[in-house]
């Protein structure tokens, strides 16, 4: 009973990962097609590319999505910083369990009911006060932030547990008031985490279609909402192409995350060999 | 007592007996790493055998290749004259009592009582009446429908042990069995373990690190180190004749010096050492001139203030530089005149008040022994 | 869910200190408002953009459809005498569960994704146990390969299958080339389809939890139990099947939940023949802007889900615990 595979895990292992991986690669060798038809090899080609390049209307969804995106993921890992101490560090409050569940709800919540909710809200709202005048950015970016904020809530909120308060201790015992504690100690050592959170909104929200077209106006489309317009329809050729800019874009950027990882692992490594051999 | 008896109580004396457990020739390498290095053992039925040893020098691997989960990278063993190279762990006439005790965690305590049985199709009423047998021997009866998690470690240790001897093996292994328990608990479990021994009469390997454990509880040990045998023998063997300068330091405490034979005949030696000259009442076979060791452990050194009558052998002269108060017994380190020191240890007898020839630090005082403490040591 | 917390020490240093000087008081008072701070902020964020949606969907779904906008009655009305009434339209959830298609949407969606949250665990289980059983660089990459697919669209891993299973795509062409069918076979646009899909993007979801769980499993005890005569197969069905059930719940939820409410998949990949009551809600708002309908439907969607909500949530908090 050695710790090993035996060939019916190898084989599973092998299987698993061709299924999630090959209708990927052929997605990106399709987009590489001369013919219309998708799935009629008709030669190599790049035209799909440069009529993706050329087209108005897909710069501007890359444009608005970006946009929201990184707005999304500023606000959502300062909010969700801020919830995560405050479930974890802050002891009992008032209406803290209230605070988890809606902590919790957005992570297991289906879309569609996240999004028509909050359309409801923005269109009640605006009957109201008149504020949102129109949904487009703001209103997405809003609904955005809601969901993103649990996610990294969670993060954060993990983090702290495994770095418990020993630290934090310490600099209390030697005086520091807690805000300074905040900002000296549990801050720099949370600065990974709203990272890896920030990332993860980002993500979400490049990733969102659901939601996104719940609480759209007239005009304002995000790449997911580009895409899912002409695939709707049936395969297209120039979605391949903009299928494989996007993986590349995240294998780039996995691999750089990776490498920086590896770096910071082997540069502690290397401290901590300096620091024993001291 | 007669030839007869002896064999009775020490089966491994008698040459036509045949042995209950052979290891022939193991090695077990991990990539190129040698866990255990070509081994031979031999164990006698009945026996409570240890395997001691410092972590790393192979004791637990080889206690798992004879469960069966590590198969030896070459060499053979049997139990009951039944060769085990192609036997699964789960038919194998073994059963083990884990470090860890290994409780399954989602059973209660008779539930893991009955596992085995229940896998080797043992009846049900048959499982409930041996298991409630064997709780009985373990005083655990009032337990049986308690969670690992609620028990105490004294508690899950004899569950552990319950669960491996419920289904009779020909032989019950176990790895560290009293490791994850207190001191105090520990010396009171060991006793309990050896009548449960002498009661059911399986043959018991054990595995420990500790070497008062192994005195304690063992009819033999083997030392082990780097994967091989130092020495197998009774625990006064051990503790009396080491044959290295390994085992005579693994075991016990011992000071040894480094010497040369001076005079080498059949009835005694004489070593020049680095705490005089030393005079061994035995015959060895050492030549004139050979580079020895001697071990002479702390208790067999007497220590006095007043200096002996005459002059010879198996004396030297020191300070006393540190005095270690245990309560039974104080450790004094002497610093001989020619800078060696020397562990020596002395019951207190009479309570430090009262004590009129009180030895204290700095003072003068002179050591002694007789002819046959010393151990000499080729290795 | 419950406060498990106890007090924290800040109350309690509170009360030693009953009368501090002016300027400590004034400092403490500056201590404990940005405190305040912390909480309000991603507090009223929530009351107002998760929980008020809520109640007002609730409160919609009680209302009645208008040509209007917005296109639904007032919960609240002044009546001519003054006084001020709450009507409630029970209507729209009577509506849904007299109409055939409703209930048979509902129960459709119940079945899919209980049989793709078993289908994950039935192919997501040896992964995650092969995994487990790897050398540990193995693991490592083996684990960010599952990881991966998460960072890229949803969307078009979804788009993938429809270019795999198309009548003329990837899947046909090649069976049809190696001859072993004639005519393709229809798997787009199918219940089939919305499996293969749901699986596909889901499965990570069941991997990741029972790696998790699984990875905690002590080793001794599949030798002890082997060491006390249970085969391999008894050894999983007696141990290594009942501690890995925390990750099969946790894994299973997280499939379930999700798939429910799926509206991209049984769109895409399931066509106009399929059956599911995310797509339906969709349809309901966005083509019949039938607002209290959609509002109805997705209550009762809701209330589907709960019970598995609050399920996760306590193995979550279990866990928690645990640690």
């Amino acid at each position: 009973m050695s710790k090993g595979r035996s060939p019916f895990l190898t084989w599973m292992l092998v299987l698993g990962m061709a299924f999630l991986y090959v209708p990927m690669i052929l997605l990106v060798i399709y987009s590489f097609n001369k013919s219309k038809l998708v799935p009629v090899w008709g030669g190599w080609s790049v035209r799909w590319y440069v009529e993706l390049f050329q087209s108005p209307e897909v710069w501007s969804a890359v444009m608005l999505s970006l946009k929201i995106g990184v707005v999304n993921a500023t606000f959502a890992t300062i909010l969700g910083s801020l919830a995560g101490l405050a479930m974890v560090r802050f002891g009992r409050f008032k209406g803290r369990t209230l605070m988890s569940g809606m902590l919790a709800a957005p992570l297991v919540m289906p879309e569609v009911i996240t999004g028509l909710s909050l359309l409801m809200l923005f269109i009640t709202m605006q009957d109201l006060i008149g504020w949102p005048a129109e949904r487009g950015f703001t209103t997405i970016t809003i609904a955005h932030i809601t969901f993103s904020l649990a996610y990294v809530a969670v993060i954060i909120q993990s983090r702290l547990v495994g770095m418990g308060e020993t630290l934090e201790e310490a600099a209390q015992d030697l005086g520091a008031k807690p805000f300074r504690v905040l900002t000296d100690i549990t801050l720099p050592r949370l600065a990974p985490g709203m990272m890896a959170g920030w990332l993860l909104s980002f993500t979400l929200s490049l990733d969102d279609l659901v939601i996104a077209s719940f609480v759209t106006g007239p005009g304002s489309n995000t790449l997911p909402i580009l895409i899912y317009s002409r695939i709707r329809l049936g395969l297209r050729p120039d979605i391949n192409a903009l299928a494989t800019i996007i993986i590349l874009v995240v294998a780039v950027g996995v691999a750089i995350a990776g490498i920086i990882m590896m770096r910071q692992q082997r540069q502690r490594d290397l401290e901590l060999s300096r620091v024993s051999d001291g | 007592m007669s030839e007869q008896q002896a064999y009775i109580d020490s089966p491994w004396l008698d040459p036509d007996a045949e042995p209950f457990i052979k290891v022939r020739g193991i090695t077990k390498k991990f990539g190129a790493f040698t866990a255990v290095n070509n081994v031979d053992l031999d164990i006698y039925r009945g026996e409570l055998f240890c395997l001691l040893g410092g972590s790393g020098c192979g004791k637990s691997t080889l206690l798992r290749m004879l469960a069966g989960f590590e198969q030896p990278t070459s060499g053979s063993f049997s139990i009951d004259g039944v060769e085990m190279a192609n036997v699964p762990a789960y038919e194998r006439p073994t059963n083990m009592m884990f470090q860890s005790y290994a409780l399954f965690p989602h059973m209660t305590v008779e539930k893991n009582v009955g596992y085995g049985l229940k896998q080797s199709g043992v009846p049900k009423s048959e499982i409930e009446d041996r298991v409630n047998d064997i709780l009985k021997l373990v005083e655990l009866q009032d337990f049986k429908k308690r969670k690992p998690h609620q028990l105490s470690g004294g508690q899950s240790q004899r569950v552990a042990l319950a669960r491996a001897l419920v289904k009779e093996p020909k032989v019950l292994l176990l790895d560290e069995p009293l490791g994850a328990l207190d001191k105090r608990l520990r010396e009171q479990t060991q006793f309990e373990l050896m009548n449960i021994q002498e009661k059911v009469g399986i043959t018991f390997i054990v595995v420990t690190h500790d070497q008062e454990e192994a005195m304690t509880l063992s009819t033999r040990i083997a030392v082990m180190d780097a994967g091989q045998f130092s020495q197998i023998g009774t625990p006064t063997e051990i503790y009396e004749f080491p044959e290295s300068r390994f085992v005579a330091d693994f075991i016990g405490s011992t000071n040894i010096f480094e010497g040369r034979v001076a005079e080498e005949s059949g009835d005694h030696v004489t070593v020049d050492t680095e705490a005089g000259p030393v005079l061994i009442d035995h015959g060895m076979s050492v030549q004139n001139g050979a580079r020895v060791f001697i071990a002479l452990r702390p208790e067999k050194i007497q220590l006095t203030k007043e200096p002996p009558v005459a002059a010879g052998p198996n004396q030297a002269k020191g300070v006393v530089e540190d005095i270690g108060y245990l309560g039974d017994v104080s450790i004094y380190r002497v610093r001989l005149d020619n800078g060696t020191l020397v562990d020596v240890t002395a019951p207190n007898l009479v309570r430090p008040k009262n004590r009129t020839h009180k030895i204290t630090w700095e003072e003068d005082v002179y050591l002694s022994w007789s002819a046959s403490s010393p151990i000499l040591l080729t290795k | 869910m419950t406060d498990t917390m106890r007090d924290s020490p800040v109350p309690e240093v509170d009360k030693a200190l009953e009368n501090p000087p002016l300027g400590a008081r004034i400092s403490r008072k500056i201590q404990s408002s940005w405190k305040s701070v912390v909480v309000f902020l991603p507090y009223s964020w929530l009351l107002i953009f998760f929980l008020l949606p809520f109640v007002i969907v609730a409160k919609i779904s009680v209302a009645e459809a208008l040509i209007a906008s917005p296109p639904f009655s007032s919960l609240l009305e002044w009546t001519d005498e003054g006084i001020l009434t709450i009507r409630v339209v029970i209507d729209n959830f009577l509506y849904i569960f007299q109409d055939d298609l409703y209930v048979t949407t509902y129960l459709n969606s119940i079945k899919i994704s209980s049989i793709s949250t078993l289908l994950c665990l039935l192919i997501g289980y040896p992964i995650a146990y092969g995994i487990v059983r790897s050398p540990p660089t193995t693991k490592n990459m083996l684990l960010f390969m599952i990881i991966l697919p998460f960072w890229t669209s949803f969307l078009l891993r979804v788009y993938a299958w429809m270019g795999l299973l198309a009548d003329q795509g990837t899947i046909n062409n090649l069976l049809i080339d190696l001859g072993v069918i004639e005519t393709p076979i229809r798997m787009l646009y199918s219940e089939f389809a919305v499996y293969v899909g749901i699986v596909y993007t889901y499965l990570p979801f069941m991997i990741l939890p029972l790696y998790a769980n699984m990875e905690k499993l002590d080793n001794t005890l599949n030798e002890a139990a082997a060491d006390l005569g249970a085969k391999p197969t008894s050894i999983f069905f007696t141990v290594t099947l009942p501690l890995t059930m925390p990750g099969i719940v946790a894994g299973g939820l997280l499939v379930f939940i999700p798939a429910t409410g799926e509206f991209v998949i049984p769109d895409l990949l399931g066509g106009g023949n399929v059956l599911m009551i995310g797509r339906l809600l969709y349809n309901e708002f966005h083509a019949n802007h039938d607002w209290p309908v959609a509002a109805a439907v997705a209550i009762a969607l809701l209330v589907l889900l709960v019970a598995p909500m609050m399920l996760y949530q306590h193995y979550q908090a279990k866990e928690a615990e645990a640690r």
